[in-house]
């Protein structure tokens, strides 16, 4: 592997706090290797400003491999940047020509108010976990693991949507700014185990009620969600979800 | 020395018998009882919402946006549990044998022998929670191998075992938030312990969007609040990931055990430059499959593909005949380290070593040729049917692999080198999880009780969830038992006052230091240090010199730190500046403890005591012990000793032969 070095710019949002007005700022970053993750980039800006006496700029961020959910950055017009199923701390440096200028700005969502620079407050997330996104089993309850065989493929299916990890790249992605993708990854995970059989009706119903309260955006099937979904989470799930919440309304009255 | 309060009895009963005469709190007492719980991985989410079910007034902390960003989510391959579902030959005695030998006879019997016991239970609460673990066609759950063991009993969820059991433990801990039997306080930070005629009564904690510090009352404080491995800078953990709660309860006078004791992965992704920021694991679970070898000639010029077989030193195989691939983390790592450091690595930094796939897609494709009953296969045919079934397997790892470094790891060979992951010691626990400090527990990683000197692949997501599903309910509730009598004590008490105070002077003098270097830049020199001699070997000379670097560091840290931005709003460059400084005490009191233990065992490898073929060397009639250190002021530890008595399994030299 040979390293090739860059000169960039990157035109930054700054945001003081949630009140602030917020403006972009334009910096130049020099001698970028190739082999650098994003962040790397953003850590080797951070420590010039500090340097300088400036102000770091705030981004959210911890695992740096791409599964604890918190990186969050909207990166050239995309959420978690150009690269498919990708989160931004698994972007490298590789992706950008040398010279170019690169557009990074927050999740955007009413639901995701800002809270410095690049970092939101996605606590809507939890809440609407809170709300049903669980099966009710205290602990010292369970029966034997095996007792209880499940089919291969619903075994599956449930996994892959419960491999979402909440970092709110569809919410950012979708115009309307709708919750649709992560709601129905969780209604999905549980829908398809038996395990979730008992609640099934109720969980849909409240966690849909607490999403709307949340005032994300409705869902009009434009698939940004999919397309930008780090963990690829299909589309599927939600039509899943509305049939889940038809059937759950209709057996409600 | 030191009195770890295991109960009496035989090994197998100690557990049973323990559950059946500890102390009960009733129902309307539990209401009364306020219970902190610092830290929302495994072990805190779990104990979190276990305790809350049982009723107890649960408040949970996180640094992090959300409980689910805790870094138990990136365990990849899975968890161990001694179901015996495969029929071959596993049992509670033998994961815990398998675990007191791989912690190379430095763990406690009567803390391991109630892991594995516990394990099973794991299992059926997460299958209960609807943790997708893998499956078979028949609907049956699914195991693997891993590391230092014979027999097939790790459960996972692709390579993504400990998101899923994360997720699982989260969801539980919300639904006690959504019956508001838990409160939780994300974005908050421990920064002291406070003790009220000496138990632990309590906490501050800086609520890191405002600056503000809060005080928090607890009847029990529990921290769950992971491991040290960041010390090193460069590691697998998260970027967040530290030490500072437990270094707090530490100087509150909660001993450190084993400080020395930690673990270096065989299989991560190599450094590529000093921007390097973090390292990637790529999970235990490909040497399974993969093949670890170097060039058997110096200076082999070659890419990976045009070495024939006949040039290739598949050193672990040749060493370790029995275990081959799948031997113990820190075996594994010293070998690699050795064909390294005698020239034989390869790729640019010539520290990193081969990871190869390309006999299991063989191996597999041939399989799937018998299971379709295909014939006139071409050989290309059987390479892409394989490369089909190791997508299956492990893709996830494989594309994170092809991102990180450009390369696709279904033609080339991986490269790969250790790189730091777990540490086994922690805060001192008795068997009750509790630290010396009555009404102070520690669980998870952030103790030190169960691991020894190695951990083996799999058991800290069964370690972590042991504690805070299955132990701590128990345990804390018989310390509770006694506190029925005490109110909770209103945070106006004058010691909340005081620790308020201590907090935010060193807040205060932290960012009045206005020097002109960021905490980022002495964490990365404080990390060069201890991975250059406190890491993968030890000599007591480098040692003596790393204490005095690191003393010189924390002078430096101390005059010319800078802190931007202001202390009370949202500022995460004084969060990190709290947690490097605590890394750099901490770093001393490591290099101290290796210093002391003048032996090698697991992943503690003192030079000066190998065996002739280079294995670690144990001194079992000097050093059977658990080095306990209590923090007695600026650069002073005083040692106390806790001794590991085995009554069930005969320590030997570890064989992997």
């Amino acid at each position: 592997m040979s390293q090739n070095t860059m000169n960039l710019k990157v035109k930054v949002w700054r945001q003081r706090n949630a009140k602030a007005q917020g403006a972009f700022v334009t910096y130049d970053v020099a001698g970028i290797s190739d082999e650098m993750s994003f962040l790397e980039m953003m850590d080797i800006l951070n420590e010039r400003l500090i340097t300088e006496g400036g102000d770091p700029v705030a981004f959210d961020h911890d695992c740096r491999e791409g599964i604890c959910g918190m990186c969050s950055m909207y990166i050239n017009g995309k959420p978690h940047g150009p690269w498919q199923a990708n989160t931004t701390c698994q972007l490298h440096m590789r992706a950008f020509k040398d010279g170019e200028t690169i557009v990074i700005e927050p999740w955007r969502a009413n639901s995701f108010p800002i809270v410095k620079d690049l970092t939101v407050d996605r606590s809507a997330f939890d809440r609407i976990i809170q709300a049903g996104g669980y099966i009710s089993v205290n602990t010292g309850n369970a029966i034997d693991g095996n007792s209880l065989p499940i089919e291969k493929q619903k075994a599956d299916d449930a996994f892959a949507a419960a491999m979402c990890i909440g970092c709110g790249a569809c919410v950012a992605a979708c115009k309307n700014s709708s919750a649709m993708l992560f709601l129905s990854a969780k209604v999905s995970h549980l829908a398809l185990l038996p395990q979730g059989a008992p609640e099934r009706k109720s969980r849909v119903l409240k966690m849909v009620a607490q999403m709307d309260k949340e005032g994300f955006g409705s869902c009009t099937n434009t698939g940004a969600c999919e397309a930008t979904c780090p963990k690829e989470i299909s589309i599927a799930n939600i039509a899943r979800l509305n049939n889940e919440y038809l059937g759950a309304s209709l057996s409600a009255q | 020395m030191l009195d770890a309060k295991i109960p009496s009895g035989n090994l197998d009963d100690k557990w049973v018998d323990y559950k059946g005469h500890c102390k009960l709190v009733n129902p309307a007492n539990k209401r009364k009882m306020e219970v902190i719980i610092v830290g929302t991985g495994l072990a805190g989410a779990s104990a979190a919402a276990s305790m809350a079910e049982l009723g107890y007034k649960v408040k949970a902390f996180c640094f992090q946006d959300s409980p689910r960003r805790a870094h138990s989510i990136a365990a990849q391959g899975g968890i161990n549990a001694a179901k015996n579902y495969q029929n071959d030959g596993d049992s509670i005695f033998r994961l815990f044998y398998d675990t007191i030998k791989g912690g190379d006879y430095r763990s406690r019997e009567a803390n391991v022998h109630r892991l594995a016991e516990v394990s099973t239970n794991i299992i059926d609460q997460c299958v209960a929670q609807g943790v997708p673990f893998a499956r078979e066609y028949g609907g049956l759950l699914s195991n693997r191998s891993f590391g230092g063991t014979q027999v097939q009993r790790t459960f996972y969820a692709a390579g993504q075992t400990g998101q899923q059991l994360l997720i699982g433990a989260y969801q539980a801990l919300e639904r006690q938030v959504a019956l508001g039997n838990v409160t939780m306080h994300t974005r908050h930070e421990m920064l002291d312990i406070v003790k009220i005629d000496g138990k632990a009564k309590g906490i501050i904690a800086r609520n890191l969007i405002t600056g503000e510090l809060e005080k928090h009352f607890g009847h029990a404080v529990l921290i769950c609040s992971g491991g040290y491995g960041n010390v090193y800078y460069l590691s697998t953990n998260a970027m967040g990931s530290n030490v500072t709660a437990a270094w707090k309860a530490h100087k509150q006078g909660a001993y450190f055990a084993n400080p020395c004791f930690t673990q270096i992965h065989p299989t991560c992704i190599p450094v590529s430059g000093d921007h390097q920021s973090k390292l990637t694991l790529m999970s235990e679970s490909l040497r399974n499959d993969g093949r670890i070898w170097v060039p058997k000639n110096l200076g082999e010029t070659r890419k990976a593909n045009d070495i024939p077989e006949a040039d290739r030193d598949y050193f672990l195989e040749r060493r370790y005949p029995a275990f081959g691939n799948l031997v113990p983390r820190d075996v594994a790592s010293r070998a690699a380290k050795e064909r390294c450091d005698a020239n034989y690595g390869v790729g640019t930094s010539k520290q990193a070593v081969y990871l190869d796939y390309a006999a299991a897609i063989e191996r597999y494709g041939k399989i799937e040729v018998s299971k379709q009953g295909l014939s006139n296969v071409s050989s290309e045919q059987i390479i892409a049917l394989g490369k089909e079934v190791v997508k299956e397997k492990y893709g996830n790892l494989f594309n994170m692999y092809a991102k990180i470094t450009g390369e696709n790891p279904y033609e080339v060979p991986m490269r790969i080198y250790p790189a730091v992951h777990y540490t086994m010691g922690g805060l001192w626990v008795d068997y009750e999880l509790q630290t010396t400090v009555p009404g102070l527990y520690a669980l998870g990683e952030s103790n030190f009780s169960d691991h020894g000197a190695n951990r083996l692949g799999a058991s800290a997501l069964m370690q972590g969830l042991a504690d805070g599903y299955f132990v701590a309910p128990y345990t804390v509730g018989n310390n509770l038992a006694d506190e029925i009598y005490n109110a909770a004590i209103p945070t106006t008490h004058p010691a909340f006052e005081e620790a308020t105070k201590k907090v935010a002077d060193r807040i205060a003098s932290l960012k009045n230091i206005n020097g002109k270097q960021s905490a980022e830049s002495f964490h990365k020199r404080l990390g060069k240090i201890i991975w250059n001699e406190c890491g993968m070997s030890r000599t007591a000379a480098g040692l003596k010199q790393a204490i005095l670097d690191l003393q010189a560091l924390k002078k430096e840290f101390w005059s010319d730190l800078r802190i931007p931005g202001e202390i009370n709003e949202y500022n995460p460059e004084l969060d990190k500046a709290n947690r490097v400084a605590d890394f750099i005490e901490l770093g001393e009191l490591m290099c101290v403890d290796a210093l002391t233990r003048e032996e090698s065992c697991g992943g503690h490898f003192r030079e000066e005591y190998q065996t002739p073929e280079g294995e670690a060397l144990r001194d079992d009639e000097n050093f059977m012990f658990v080095s306990a250190w209590e923090n007695k002021g600026e650069h002073e530890w005083e040692l106390h000793k806790e001794a590991l008595k085995y009554e069930v399994i005969k320590p030997s030299q570890r064989n992997y032969k």
